[in-house]
């Protein structure tokens, strides 16, 4: 129980507590008047539905083979038609929706969790800290896009969690940067100057003046990774050094219906558009939270 | 200029030498016995010494390292655990597949791309606009190997146009290098586009309008000479996601570079060879960005001063 003394203050100072539920509202209100992305953000709402739904909408096991239903095309028992085991491709892509957004959120958090606070330190405390993860940061930028993750996964072997922690790794550089930036021009601000002149302790004053403040360009930044964690995670599927089969990953149904593209491109067709609708989607969300978070960075 | 050439030179040695560290870790990393692993199951217990023995990994780690890193001074790259040939051959004999393939998707996709940022931006607003911004939001959304197989589907399978893999007739390389570079047209597109429109609002836009020129010259003669300047970086940034779409590409029409070589290694447990090819890649796209940083300092005189 606190005293009421103590209630009184608090309640008297203008909590910063309030500013985000308000912000957030805000944010919400312009971004709702984009309509593209809330298309992206509904597709994204049903790809996780139908995911989470799966057993419910599919009569089909996305694994069991039934080897005399091979390679249908579509009919009214199989909407998008069977693959070469004779497996329901729609059973496999809604099953699938759960690897792909999974590994895209995990790998994310992964690349969030480390870049953030590393960018954070290395643009708040500057010298050497800084010149060594800037470094590191452009160490690991030398590996060109895809590569980074498939070098990683190379390494370290397929299957889910060798995935999300290539993927991640692969995002990490780019949040690095980003939070680096944002920290050398918050760290001028008079406010924080203000804050350690009080003598608020330097953990203190990045995790709750400076962060806060450096977070909209990170939720553009993570939304329109979400896109490319799917991207390259599916494309690690599709050379086969992803997750493996029989799991239902749209990358790995993408790379065995590669080999029937003559006979049944269907097999290939609807993997690779239930990837470019999620990829898609993100985009969209990323472009309306940037003209949302921050007006002067609107895309004209 | 030659300073800043220089300049830039020696601060690229460490990036290189940190690229080389962690290609030298990837072997050491390996789960398990990595003279086994790459000796296979069926390998008897001499074969695994032996290639220990091949590898240096019977030597101390500080030893291997430099040694690692004194070959590399070489250019000497290793021997294939595959065919014992050496790695820089192999890499040497599937280059410049990879690298005709990356500088035509580059032409393409420069040509392209800007043309149609310039198109969308000097139509703001309009129907052409929103057209070209909706194209280029669906490029950078599409899985390359997705639109390689589509591609194939359409232009070799069904219209037989152009073959649908292999690298042996002349019309091979238009599908795999157009796949490369879809993703890069569409980018450029944006960053023009938006470049474009950033310039066209400048006061000396106003000024040349002001004086009486058309509409065509002040665009094309005074905005788009500034606006190009940040699309050259992208340019050069996105070599890298040609690189490593390249990869991709490759692996889907069977293209005989160096990243479908990479994939192979990869399954074969060729790791000598995986290591030889990441490090070219990785080699190859810090060059391409010195090269880009000197072009873009000889175009904008304020970059040297900085």
């Amino acid at each position: 129980m606190s005293t009421p003394a103590y209630a009184t203050t608090e309640a008297a100072v203008p909590t910063p507590r309030a500013a985000p539920a308000r912000a957030g509202l805000e944010t919400w209100r312009r971004f709702r008047r984009h309509r593209a992305a809330l298309l992206g953000l509904a597709v994204l709402a049903g790809f996780a539905l139908l995911a989470a739904a799966a057993p419910l909408v599919t009569p089909y096991d996305p694994v069991v083979q039934q080897l005399r239903d091979a390679l249908q095309g579509p009919s009214r028992a199989h909407p998008l038609g069977t693959d070469f085991l004779g497996r329901d491709i729609l059973a496999r892509l809604l099953y699938g929706a759960r690897y792909t957004l999974i590994i895209g959120f995990l790998a994310v958090a992964l690349g969030l969790v480390v870049g953030v606070p590393l960018g954070a330190i290395s643009g708040y405390y500057g010298g050497w800290l800084d010149l060594v993860a800037q470094r590191f940061v452009d160490i690991l930028l030398s590996f060109p896009g895809f590569l980074l993750a498939l070098s990683l996964v190379a390494t370290l072997g397929p299957g889910l969690e060798n995935v999300v922690i290539s993927v991640g790794i692969g995002s990490m550089p780019f949040f690095v940067r980003l939070v680096r930036a944002s920290t050398l021009s918050l760290r001028e601000q008079p406010y924080i100057e203000a804050a350690r002149v009080v003598g608020v302790a330097d953990v203190a004053i990045i995790f709750r003046h400076i962060l806060p403040n450096a977070t909209a360009p990170v939720i553009v930044q993570a939304t329109v990774w979400l896109g490319q964690a799917i991207l390259v995670a599916a494309g690690l599927g599709f050379l086969g050094l992803g997750v493996q089969p029989p799991t239902p990953e749209w990358g790995a149904m993408l790379g065995e219906g590669r080999n029937y593209i003559f006979s049944n491109p269907n097999l290939a067709t609807f993997p690779g558009l239930a990837i470019f609708a999620a990829v898609l989607a993100f985009n969209l969300v990323g472009d309306g939270l940037r003209d949302a978070l921050d007006p002067r960075l609107r895309t004209r | 200029m030659l300073t800043y050439i220089v300049r830039r030179l020696v601060a690229a040695i460490p990036t290189l030498l940190g690229v080389a560290a962690i290609v030298f870790a990837m072997l050491r990393l390996l789960p398990g016995d990595p003279a086994r692993v790459i000796a296979g199951l069926l390998a008897t217990d001499e074969d695994v010494e032996r290639i220990r023995h091949q590898l240096g990994l019977d030597q101390p780690l500080p030893i291997q390292f430099l040694d690692f890193f004194l070959r590399l001074l070489r250019l000497d790259l290793g021997t294939s655990a595959r065919t014992n040939q050496p790695v820089m051959n192999e890499i040497l004999a599937r280059l410049p597949h990879t690298i005709e393939l990356a500088v035509i998707a580059t032409i393409i996709a420069t040509i392209v791309g800007v043309a149609a940022g310039v198109l969308a931006a000097s139509h703001h607003n309009s129907r052409v606009d929103y057209l070209i911004s909706a194209a280029t939001l669906f490029g950078i959304s599409m899985p390359v190997y997705w639109l390689g197989l589509m591609l194939i589907v359409v232009f070799a399978i069904s219209l037989h146009w152009f073959p649908a893999a292999g690298a042996d007739e002349p019309l091979s390389v238009v599908l795999p290098s157009l796949t490369l570079a879809g993703f890069v047209v569409a980018l450029i597109a944006r960053m023009t586009r938006s470049s474009l429109l950033e310039v066209l609002r400048q006061d000396y836009v106003r000024t040349a309008r002001a004086k009486g020129l058309q509409e065509w010259r002040v665009t094309y003669v005074h905005a788009l000479r500034n606006a190009l300047l940040p699309v050259i970086t992208v340019i050069g940034l996105q070599f890298g996601t040609l690189l490593g779409g390249a990869v991709l590409t490759e692996t889907v029409f069977g293209w005989p570079g160096i990243g479908q070589l990479l994939v192979d290694s990869i399954f074969a447990r060729d790791y000598p060879l995986v290591q030889g090819i990441v490090l070219t890649f990785a080699a190859l796209f810090i060059l391409v960005n010195l090269a880009v940083d000197v072009l873009y300092a000889y175009v904008d005189p304020r970059i040297r001063y900085h």
